[in-house]
C-alpha cells in the first residue's frame, strides 16, 4: 500500500488538484503480444504515463516466448502506443517510460527464465528504484493460470517483505461455470491473499458506470421512484455490431452467457439494483453489491425466461458477413451461442415483481451498451383516450457506450391545437468521452492496482454469485438443442421478442 | 458554424442563438457552466478561445468572450456566435464592446448567462487589481487570473495576495501541480523525516516559483528561500533539505525533471511546462474555494529572498544570486 507511516505533511484532503500518483512499482505483463496487451493494456500505461501519473521510474516487464531482447520489446510497445494511445505522443515521455522496459524470453515452464525474471526484478529494484513493488499481469489463458502462479511462487516473487506490495491482475473469463471459478480461485489464493488480487472487468472502469452511483445516490430526483412501486422493468443490454473474426477459437464453447452476462451485465444490474452503500469504501460497495447479488434469482419456467441465438450470414451496416458457423475457427455444430437472453428477478423489497431483462449479442444492429429502467405508466389519464394512444412508459437510459450519457423518455404535448400527448427524449451528454483528460478504463484500473485502491474491481464472492446466478441457464441450454439463428445486422432471434413478450413488454430499441 | 450580428443588442443575439438552436434540432444541451473571457480586441481573443474549445471537451460550457475594443469609438456591440465544429463542444459568443460600452461588459453579459449554472470569469492577460470586486467578476463564482501574462508578473501575483477572495485562482497555481504532486509523492517514501529547510529555485519574475515556494511554507512551516534562476527557465529546482539526505527535484531544461532521494536511485521524470488549455481544464474542474492556494499565497510572505517589490529584498536576492 501506498499509505504513508504517518501523515505527509504535503498531502490534505482538500487539496484536490493534486492527483494521486502511483508509488515506485513495476508490471509484469504475462501475454504481450495479445491483442488486449497491444490495444488496451501498453496504450493505457504510456497515457498513464502521459498524465503524470506514474512513479518516476516506472518499470515495464514483458515475458513471452519470444527470442527478443528488450529493444525488440520496447518497439512493440512503441508501436501499440503509437497507433493505440489516447493522449499525444511525446517524445520525452515515452524515453522515460523506455528507460523501464525490459524483456524476459521464456516459455511458462521453463524454470531458467523465470530465475532471470526474478533477477531482472531485483535489478529493475536497484536501477530503477521500483522499491520491491510489482503487479503481474496475467493476460494469458485461465489454462496457464496454475504453471504461472506455481512459478511466481517458487521463485519468491509472489512473497515481499514489509512495506513491499505484490499483486497480480486477471481478466475475465473467470472461470466457466461455478465450478471452474471456485478451482481458478483456489489456484490464485494458494499463491496470492484476496486483498492483493485485482479481477479486472473493464466495464467497472468506465466513466458512465461509476456515474450510476452518482446519479442514484447523490440526486433526490431519481431515489424515491428507483423501485418496484415505480419501475415496471429494466433492460440491461450489450450489443455488438462486430463478429467473432479472429476469436472465434477462443469464443467457441464459452458464448455470449459466460463472456459478458456473467460479469460485465450482472455487474450493471448489481449497480442498479443495490441498496446505498454507508459509504464509498470498497468494503460497503462491495458489501451491497454481494447483498443485490445474492437476492438475484432466475425467472422460471427458463424455456420461456430465457433466449439464445447464433447469427447467419446477413447485411450488417451495409457490409455482407457472414455466418458465426462460417467463420473459421468456429466449428459447423457448435451450440455455442452469439446472443443470450435471461429475466431475473431481485428478490427484496425494493424490487419485488420487478424483471430485469438481460441481453447481450454479436452482429447486432449496432453497436450499444445501456441500462434503461422502464417506469410504470401514469395511474389515470385525464384525457381521452386517442390523445396519449403515442404515450408509452417513462423511461430513464443510462448509456454506457459509445456515447456516454443519460435518456429520459417523457411524454410531451405535439404543437397545435388538438391535445395530443406524444414520447420525447431528453438527452444528456457529459462530453468526457473524448476528452484527452478522460481516462479510459484500462487507465483508470490500471491505476488504482498500482495505487492498491480495490473498489472497482469485483471479489471472489461477486464472481462466485454471478455464476451461481447463470449456471442453471448453462445447464439448461446443454440439455436443449442448439441456438436459434438470427440474420446478422437484426436485434436478435425471435424467441427474445417472445421472451419478453410473454410478460406484455417488448425490448427496446437501443 | 459562425453566424455575426454586426452592431447589435443582447436580445437580437439570444434570439440568434435560439433559432440556431432549433434548426440544428437539439432537444436538450449538455452545458455545465458559462464561460466569461474578458481580454481586449487582440490576438489574444483567438489564442483564449482555442484553448476554451479545448477545455469544453471536458466541460461543456457557453463561452462569453468579451472582447474590449476602442474607447473612444462610439457605443456599438459586434457579436459573433460560433458554434458546432467552430466551437468544439461548446458554443461561443465573441462580443466586441466598443466606446463607453467597453467598461459595461457585466451589462452585456448577463443576459446571456446560463440560467442556473456556475460562471467562471477568465482574465487571460491583464486582470483587474481586485478581481473578486470587478463587475464582471462578481458574477462569477470563480475568477481565474494569470499573473505569469502581467507585464509585471511578480508584482501581479503581490496584488492577488492583496485582494484574495474566495473564489480566485490563478493559473501559475495550475502550472505548478505536477510539481506539488511529485514533491507530495515523495515524501511518501522512507525515511519518513521531517523537513528541516527549504529552497525553491526559478526564474526571478516567475511567479510559480513564489507559489511553489509559499505553498511549501504553508504546509512545512519551515524556513523556505526563494533562489533566482536566468530568466525564461520556470522554475529550475525545489529542494527539500532533511536530515538524512535532501529529496530534490531538478528540471534545469524546462522538459525533464530529475527527482533525487535518499535510499532511492536517482530517476528521470517527464515535466514540461503546462499549456493553458490543460490549466484552464483543471481549473474548471472544481469550483469551490481553493484553501491550499489561499494558504500557498498568504505564506509568501514569510518566505526568505522573495521580491515582493520592495527594493530592499531586491538588492539582498540579487546579492544571494550572484553567481
Amino acid at each position: 500500500m501506498s499509505a504513508p507511516h504517518r501523515a505527509n505533511p504535503l498531502l490534505d484532503s482538500r487539496d484536490k488538484r493534486l492527483p494521486r500518483i502511483a508509488g515506485p512499482c513495476g508490471v509484469v505483463v504475462f501475454g504481450v503480444t495479445g491483442d488486449l496487451s497491444r490495444k488496451k493494456l501498453m496504450p493505457a500505461i504510456y497515457d498513464l504515463a502521459n498524465r503524470g501519473l506514474l512513479p518516476p521510474g516506472f518499470a515495464l516487464v514483458g515475458f513471452a516466448r519470444r527470442d527478443w531482447a528488450d529493444e525488440n520489446f520496447a518497439e512493440l510497445v512503441h508501436d501499440a502506443v503509437r497507433e493505440h494511445a489516447r493522449t499525444p505522443f511525446r517524445e520525452e515521455v515515452w524515453t522515460r517510460l523506455s528507460e523501464g522496459i525490459r524483456f524476459v524470453p521464456g516459455s511458462f515452464d521453463d524454470d531458467g527464465a523465470f530465475d532471470d525474471l526474478a533477477s531482472v526484478i531485483s535489478e529493475l529494484d536497484q536501477e530503477q528504484g521500483t522499491g520491491g513493488n510489482h503487479a503481474f499481469y496475467l493476460s494469458i489463458p485461465p489454462a496457464m493460470f496454475p504453471v504461472v502462479l506455481k512459478q511466481l511462487a517458487r521463485t519468491g516473487l509472489a512473497t515481499h517483505d514489509g512495506d513491499q506490495w505484490r499483486r497480480v491482475v486477471i481478466e475475465k473469463p473467470f472461470g466457466h461455470d461455478l465450478r471452474s471459478a471456485r478451482e481458478l480461485n483456489d489456484i490464485v489464493s494458494s499463491v496470492f491473499d484476496e486483498e492483493s488480487v485485482f479481477r479486472i472487468d473493464h466495464y467497472l472502469g468506465k466513466e458512465t458506470v461509476q456515474n450510476i452511483l452518482a446519479l442514484r445516490f447523490a440526486n433526490q430526483l431519481y431515489e424515491p421512484i428507483w423501485n418496484s412501486n415505480y419501475v415496471d422493468h429494466v433492460q440491461i443490454t450489450m450489443a455488438e455490431d462486430i463478429g467473432l473474426a479472429g476469436r472465434a477459437g477462443y469464443y467457441d464453447g464459452i458464448g455470449a452467457a459466460r463472456d459478458v452476462i456473467q460479469n460485465h451485465l450482472l455487474q450493471l444490474l448489481a449497480l442498479t439494483a443495490m441498496e446505498e452503500p454507508l459509504s464509498f469504501s470498497p468494503e460497503s460497495l462491495r458489501g451491497e453489491k454481494i447483498k443485490v447479488l445474492s437476492a438475484t434469482k432466475l425467472v422460471e419456467p427458463l424455456d420461456e425466461t430465457t433466449a439464445r441465438g447464433q447469427y447467419t450470414a446477413g447485411w450488417q451496416g451495409g457490409t455482407k458477413v457472414v455466418g458465426v458457423l462460417q467463420e473459421s475457427g468456429f466449428r459447423q455444430d457448435s451450440p455455442t451461442e452469439t446472443f443470450a437472453a435471461i429475466t431475473l428477478s431481485v428478490d427484496n423489497r425494493r424490487w419485488a415483481g420487478v424483471p430485469f431483462f438481460l441481453r447481450t449479442g454479436k452482429r447486432l444492429g449496432r453497436r450499444v451498451t445501456e441500462v434503461a429502467v422502464i417506469f410504470k405508466r401514469a395511474p389515470h389519464l385525464p384525457f381521452e383516450k386517442t390523445t396519449t394512444a403515442e404515450l408509452g412508459q417513462n423511461a430513464l437510459v443510462i448509456r454506457i457506450q459509445p456515447d456516454e450519457g443519460v435518456t429520459i423518455r417523457f411524454g410531451s404535448k405535439v404543437p397545435g391545437t388538438a391535445m395530443e400527448v406524444r414520447d420525447v427524449t431528453m438527452d444528456f451528454r457529459y462530453g468526457m468521452a473524448f476528452t484527452e483528460s478522460s481516462p479510459e478504463a484500462y487507465e483508470r484500473l490500471l491505476l488504482d492496482v498500482l495505487l492498491g485502491e480495490p473498489s472497482l474491481f469485483p471479489v471472489n464472492a461477486e464472481v462466485e454469485l454471478s455464476w451461481g446466478i447463470l449456471d442453471p441457464v448453462l445447464e439448461h441450454w446443454a440439455k436443449q438443442n442448439g441456438p436459434e439463428p438470427y440474420p446478422a445486422g437484426t436485434w436478435g432471434p425471435p424467441s427474445a421478442d417472445r421472451m419478453i413478450a410473454k410478460t406484455g413488454r417488448v425490448w427496446r430499441r437501443p | 458554424m459562425i453566424v455575426d450580428l454586426p452592431s447589435t443588442t443582447t436580445s437580437a443575439v439570444n434570439h440568434a442563438l435560439i433559432d440556431i438552436r432549433e434548426r440544428g434540432g437539439a432537444v436538450a444541451l449538455g452545458r455545465v457552466l458559462t464561460l466569461v473571457i474578458i481580454t481586449d480586441d487582440s490576438a489574444q481573443v483567438e489564442h483564449s478561445i482555442e484553448a476554451a474549445n479545448e477545455a469544453s471537451k471536458e466541460h461543456p460550457c457557453r463561452v462569453l468572450v468579451v472582447a474590449r475594443g476602442l474607447k473612444r469609438a462610439g457605443t456599438r456591440l459586434d457579436a459573433q456566435i460560433r458554434v458546432g465544429g467552430d466551437a468544439g463542444a461548446s458554443e461561443v459568443l465573441v462580443l466586441r464592446l466598443y466606446g463607453p460600452l467597453a467598461d459595461h461588459g457585466d451589462s452585456v453579459v448577463v443576459p446571456l448567462l446560463l440560467p442556473d449554472c456556475p460562471v467562471v470569469a477568465w482574465w487571460p492577460g491583464v486582470a483587474p487589481p481586485i478581481p473578486a470586486q470587478d463587475p464582471l467578476g462578481k458574477l462569477a463564482q470563480r475568477r481565474i487570473t494569470d499573473a505569469a501574462a502581467a507585464p509585471h508578473p511578480i508584482r501581479a501575483l503581490e496584488s492577488r495576495r492583496v485582494s484574495y477572495a474566495d473564489g480566485d485562482t490563478d493559473l501559475a497555481w495550475s502550472r505548478l501541480t505536477p510539481w506539488r504532486a511529485l514533491l507530495a509523492t515523495a515524501l511518501d517514501l522512507p525515511p519518513y523525516e521531517d523537513v528541516d529547510t527549504v529552497t525553491v529555485t526559478g526564474a526571478a519574475d516567475n511567479p510559480s516559483a513564489d507559489l511553489l515556494a509559499g505553498w511549501l511554507r504553508s504546509r512545512l512551516h519551515v524556513p523556505v528561500r526563494r533562489r533566482t534562476s536566468p530568466p525564461g527557465g520556470g522554475i529550475s529546482s525545489a529542494s527539500l533539505e532533511r536530515r538524512g539526505g535532501a529529496v530534490e527535484l531538478v528540471r534545469p531544461d524546462g522538459k525533464v525533471g530529475t527527482l533525487r532521494q535518499p535510499g532511492q536511485p536517482e530517476r528521470r521524470v517527464p515535466l514540461r511546462r503546462r499549456p493553458v488549455r490543460e490549466c484552464l481544464a483543471e481549473e474548471l474542474r472544481r469550483l469551490e474555494p481553493d484553501e491550499i492556494y489561499q494558504a500557498a499565497l498568504q505564506a509568501m510572505t514569510e518566505v526568505n529572498g522573495r521580491r515582493s517589490g520592495a527594493a530592499k529584498s531586491i538588492r539582498s536576492d540579487e546579492r544571494q544570486g550572484a553567481p
